[in-house]
């Protein structure tokens, strides 16, 4: 299958690029706004935070996302409650016009793993409100099989605590997630550089969602740029279908008419 | 009056949300607002009016992961 034709679904809405990234932590807004392009990703994520009252000097990140090219997905990062995440999602809605929301409910700011109790409270709340909600959720097969069963849009486990680089860490349990729910499956969190994002997709998953692992490399447009090359090369090999691990070797040769 | 905008205490003369907004050179802004815990839509901003003791949040996009 050709990368042309290899598109997918959120919500009903289509996507090329399976790469999502972060809009956090680059040295200016130029940086970022550099390294998007390059990352080829088409759904961006960004945080909601009080503007500030006292210095209304500062530019404002949205002049440098053209919104008729990318997709919006405001995050709930650093909320701990339910109540807190719904309201950031509300004002996210109101912000931005758009349904999207990546939901974050955190549970302890050491690891920031999620409280998948606090998640399932607030995931059930705003698809009654009409929100296209994709959770950023433990890498557990039964909390996102209960989370598509509310209704969310796709589930995202975490490969590996956020900002930590550590890779995929449990990829049984991403494959049995994929198993398990039919809503798109996008690793959130972890990846640390690009062997990492093509492991995910190789795994099948539908895509993956980063940010460190670009704005927190030394030269993060051209981390980005391996990123996207990355997502598309796993996902080309998935497709492809690898050949299975085997203990001994197979030659490549032909046997026949080695010479003595 | 007094009001609360974004956990900080303000003295400001009776307004609309709408011109409050426009004093603090919000208005131009993708923002949102948050008046005493409820969404305030934009079409509601100019006939909104503050009172003394109101909370108000104030929100914008920032980078984020």
């Amino acid at each position: 299958m050709s990368q042309h034709s290899d598109t997918w679904k959120i919500a009903g809405r289509e996507f090329r690029s399976r790469l999502m990234v972060g809009t956090g932590k680059y040295a200016d807004f130029q940086q970022m706004a550099q390294a998007i392009e390059a990352s080829g990703a088409e759904i961006v994520t960004v945080a909601v935070r009080r503007v500030n009252i006292s210095d209304r000097n500062k530019e404002s990140l949205l002049d440098y996302i053209d919104l008729k090219k990318y997709t919006l997905l405001p995050n709930t990062a650093g909320c701990y409650s339910a109540d807190d995440a719904v309201r950031t999602c509300r004002l996210a809605r109101e912000a931005g016009l758009s349904d999207f929301v990546k939901l974050e409910v955190l549970g302890d700011e050491k690891t920031l793993f999620p409280d998948n109790e606090e998640l399932l409270k607030a995931a059930a709340i705003l698809v009654k409100e009409g929100f296209t909600v994709l959770p950023y959720t433990s890498d557990d097969p039964i909390m996102c099989r209960k989370l598509e069963d509310l209704g969310c849009a796709a589930v995202m486990p975490l490969g590996a605590p956020i900002g930590s680089g550590l890779g995929i860490r449990n990829p049984y349990n991403i494959r049995i997630i994929m198993e398990n729910v039919k809503v798109p499956v996008i690793v959130d969190a972890g990846v640390g550089t690009a062997s990492d994002a093509a492991i995910a997709m190789e795994l099948g998953c539908d895509g993956v969602l980063m940010n460190t692992a670009i704005s927190g490399a030394r030269d993060p447009i051209a981390m980005a740029e391996s990123m996207n090359l990355a997502v598309r090369a796993g996902r080309l090999a998935y497709l492809a279908g690898r050949i299975p691990r085997k203990l001994y070797a197979t030659a490549s040769s032909p046997l026949e008419g080695v010479i003595g | 009056m007094k009001i609360i905008v974004n956990g900080e205490e303000q003295i400001i003369p009776a307004m609309s949300v709408h011109d409050f907004l426009h004093s603090i050179e919000c208005d131009p802004m993708p923002i949102a607002v948050e008046l005493n815990r409820s969404i305030l839509k934009k079409s509601e901003y100019r006939t909104t009016f503050l009172a003394e003791g109101d909370q108000l949040e104030i929100v914008w996009f920032v980078g984020g992961g």
